[in-house]
C-alpha cells in the first residue's frame, strides 16, 4: 500500500553510532525480515519507521512524502509487550481504535457509529479467535492471547505499514506457529507493506519476502562505538521457491546468536505445509 | 468439625475398600519464616494481639490509678468516656443548643474534604499536565519541586493574615499541604506509562486530549486514589492544627478547648472517633478503586 525508501540514513546517541548509511526501498506489500545480533540497531531502525525516534542523518520517505517524525494511523505497531491497554477489556481495546479515529473531543464515538465499530470489532475477535475472552482484561489474557489482540487491534486501524518489534518474541514455539499462520493470513488478506524485527532466523525466512541483515563492517578496536552497523546482506525470498538451507545458514552465521540447525528445521518444516 | 469427620468418614470407608491402601502421610516440614502462612482465624487473632495489649494495659493503669484517688481525670475509666462521649452525642448543649459531637464531626469533614478534593482536583490536572506535556513540565514542574519543600504550618501564619480566621484559611492550608506532593506523584506516574503504550494510542490516531481522556487518565486513576488515602494522613494533621489555632468548632478545636480542664474523658473517645473516621474513609476509598478500576485489582486465587 506504501513504500518505504530509505537512504543514507544515520543515527547516533551521542558519539555512539548505532546505524549508519543504511539504504533500502521497500515496494508496496513486501513482508521485509530485519535479523541481527542483539543490539546492532534493528530496533532503532523500527522505531525511526514508526516516528518514535529521529534519525540523525539521511533521509526516510514513506508513501509519498517524507517521514512525519511522531506515530501516526498510517503505521501501525505491534510491540513484544505493552501492547495491548491493560485498563480495556479486549473488546473496548478494539472499540478504541474507532474511538480515538472518529471519537472527536470526548475520544468516543456514540449511536450507529459506535454498534458499527462493535460489529467490526467482534468480526476481528472472532478472526483471531478471541470471541470467549471478549469481557476479559489483558491482565487475564495469556501472552498468544494479548498478542493477537495487539495485532487484531492494529489491524483495526487500517495501517498503510505494520510494524513489528519482536512480536512473537516471549511466545511458547506452539503459539508461535499458530501466530505465523494467522499473520500471514491477514496480511495476505490486507497486503499491507510489513516491517518486522526478530531474533527468530528461521521466523524471519519463513514470513518474509525479504530478509535483511543488520551488521556492522567497520570496527575500530579503540572506540567501539565509533562506526554503526548497515545492512549487510538483502535476500529476495520467493514465496513458493523457498530459501534453501544453505543460504540460512550462511544469514544464521552472519547474525552469529542463533544456531543454524533450528532455523533450518523451521524453515523445512514451512516448506513442507 | 461435620465436614472433617465426614472427610475422616470416607477416608476410612477408602481405605477399607482398598484393602491395603496405606492414608497419605501428611508430612510434618518445619517451614520456613518467610514460607510460614497465616490462616484467617490466625491473621485475625495476630490482628487483634496489638488492640487488645493496648487495651488491657490502659485499663490496668486506669484502675489502679482510680483506685487511689477516684476523682482521677488523667486516665478515666471507659464508663466516664462512655458517658462523656454519649454527652456530647445526643444531650444538646446548654448555650448554643447544639450536639456538639455531630457539629464538630460536620464542621471538620467539611473542611477536611474541601481541602482534599480541592488538592485532588490540582493534582489530577496539573499533574496530567506536568507528565504528559513536555512544555508544561519544562514550565512547572521547577517550582512545584520547590513549593513541595516548604512546610505548610510555616505558611498558616501567612493564610490567616491573608485570608482571614473563616474557612478559607483552613481549607487552603489543607489543600496547601497536600497537593503538591501529589502533583508531583501524579506527574510521576503519568512519566512511567510504558512509551509503548503511548506510541500505540498516536498510531492508532489518539491526539493529545483523546489520548488524555482515554489512556492517562484511566491509568492514573487507581494511583490518584492511593495518592488520596495516603494524603489523608497529612490531611488531618493540618485540620486539626488549624482548628486548635483558630475555630469556633471541630474535632481539632474541641480536643484543644477541653485540654485546659484535663478532661482526657472527651478527649480519648475523640481521638478513637477521629480514628474510626479515617480508616472509614480508607476503607470506602479503597472500594471506590475496585469499582472504579477493576483491572488495576486482579482477583486474587483463593
Amino acid at each position: 500500500m506504501s513504500r518505504i525508501v530509505v537512504h543514507g540514513l544515520e543515527k547516533s546517541y551521542g558519539d555512539a553510532r548505532v546505524l549508519e548509511r543504511v539504504n533500502v526501498t521497500a515496494e508496496a506489500g513486501e513482508f521485509l525480515s530485519l535479523v541481527g545480533a542483539s543490539g546492532c540497531g534493528k530496533s532503532t531502525f523500527l522505531r525511526i519507521l514508526l516516528g518514535q525516534e529521529q534519525q540523525s542523518g539521511g533521509v526516510v520517505v514513506i508513501g509519498d512524502g517524507p517521514i512525519v517524525p511522531e506515530p501516526t494511523p498510517q503505521r501501525g505497531i505491534v510491540f513484544q509487550r505493552y501492547s495491548v491497554f491493560p485498563h480495556l477489556t479486549a473488546i473496548q481495546n478494539l472499540l478504541l481504535v474507532e474511538d480515538f479515529r472518529s471519537g472527536g473531543p470526548f475520544g468516543r464515538v456514540f449511536g450507529a457509529r459506535r454498534r458499527n465499530a462493535r460489529q467490526e470489532a467482534e468480526v476481528m475477535l472472532e478472526r483471531v479467535g478471541l470471541a470467549h475472552a471478549r469481557d476479559l482484561y489483558p491482565a487475564s489474557l495469556s501472552g498468544g492471547m494479548q498478542q493477537r489482540l495487539a495485532i487484531a487491534q492494529t489491524l483495526l486501524g487500517r495501517p498503510q505499514i505494520l510494524l513489528l518489534d519482536e512480536p512473537f518474541g516471549a511466545l511458547d514455539p506452539g503459539i508461535r506457529v499458530e501466530m505465523h499462520e494467522l499473520l500471514t493470513e491477514l496480511w495476505t488478506e490486507h497486503g499491507m507493506t510489513v516491517v518486522m524485527v526478530t531474533h527468530d532466523i528461521g521466523e524471519a525466512f519463513k514470513l518474509g519476502t525479504r530478509v535483511l541483515v543488520f551488521d556492522k563492517v567497520r570496527h575500530d578496536p579503540q572506540f567501539p562505538s565509533a562506526y554503526g552497523a548497515t545492512i549487510t546482506y538483502d535476500l529476495k525470498l520467493d514465496r513458493k521457491n523457498r530459501a534453501s538451507s544453505q543460504e540460512v545458514a550462511k544469514v544464521a552465521a552472519m547474525v552469529g546468536t542463533a544456531r543454524p540447525d533450528s532455523a533450518i528445521a523451521t524453515t523445512a518444516s514451512q516448506r513442507r505445509v | 468439625m461435620l465436614v472433617e469427620g465426614m472427610s475422616a468418614m470416607n477416608a476410612v470407608s477408602e481405605a477399607d475398600g482398598e484393602g491395603t491402601r496405606p492414608s497419605p502421610p501428611r508430612p510434618k516440614v518445619r517451614l520456613r519464616l518467610i514460607n510460614a502462612k497465616v490462616s484467617r482465624g490466625g491473621a485475625l487473632f495476630l490482628g487483634g494481639l496489638p488492640f487488645l495489649f493496648v487495651a488491657i494495659a490502659y485499663l490496668i493503669a486506669s484502675a489502679q490509678r482510680l483506685a487511689v484517688n477516684p476523682s482521677d481525670k488523667l486516665l478515666p475509666s471507659p464508663a466516664q468516656m462512655w458517658s462523656a462521649f454519649l454527652d456530647l452525642a445526643t444531650v444538646p448543649d446548654k448555650r448554643s443548643g447544639d450536639l456538639i459531637l455531630w457539629v464538630d464531626t460536620y464542621a471538620s469533614l467539611v473542611r477536611l474534604f474541601a481541602g482534599v478534593g480541592v488538592a485532588t482536583f490540582v493534582a489530577l490536572s496539573l499533574g496530567i499536565a506536568i507528565g504528559f506535556i513536555p512544555r508544561v513540565r519544562a514550565f512547572l514542574l521547577p517550582f512545584v519541586t520547590v513549593v513541595c519543600v516548604i512546610p505548610p504550618l510555616a505558611l498558616l501564619p501567612i493564610l490567616f493574615i491573608a485570608l482571614g480566621l473563616g474557612e478559607t484559611a483552613k481549607i487552603t492550608l489543607i489543600a496547601i499541604g497536600v497537593a503538591p506532593v501529589m502533583v508531583r506523584d501524579i506527574a510521576n506516574r503519568v512519566m512511567e506509562l510504558p512509551t509503548e503504550l503511548v506510541a500505540k494510542a498516536q498510531t492508532l490516531g489518539g491526539n493529545s486530549w483523546t489520548m488524555v481522556l482515554r489512556l492517562v487518565l484511566p491509568q492514573v486513576m487507581p494511583r490518584l486514589i492511593t495518592c488520596v488515602r495516603l494524603a489523608l494522613g497529612p490531611a488531618w494533621l493540618f485540620l486539626i492544627a488549624a482548628e486548635a489555632i483558630a475555630s469556633t468548632e471541630g474535632l481539632g478545636y474541641r480536643i484543644f478547648l477541653v485540654r485546659r480542664y484535663l478532661s482526657m474523658d472527651v478527649i480519648l473517645p475523640y481521638v478513637a472517633w477521629i480514628t474510626l473516621l479515617a480508616v472509614i474513609t480508607d476503607w470506602l476509598l479503597v472500594r471506590l478503586s475496585q469499582a472504579v478500576s477493576p483491572w488495576a485489582h486482579p482477583v486474587e486465587a483463593k
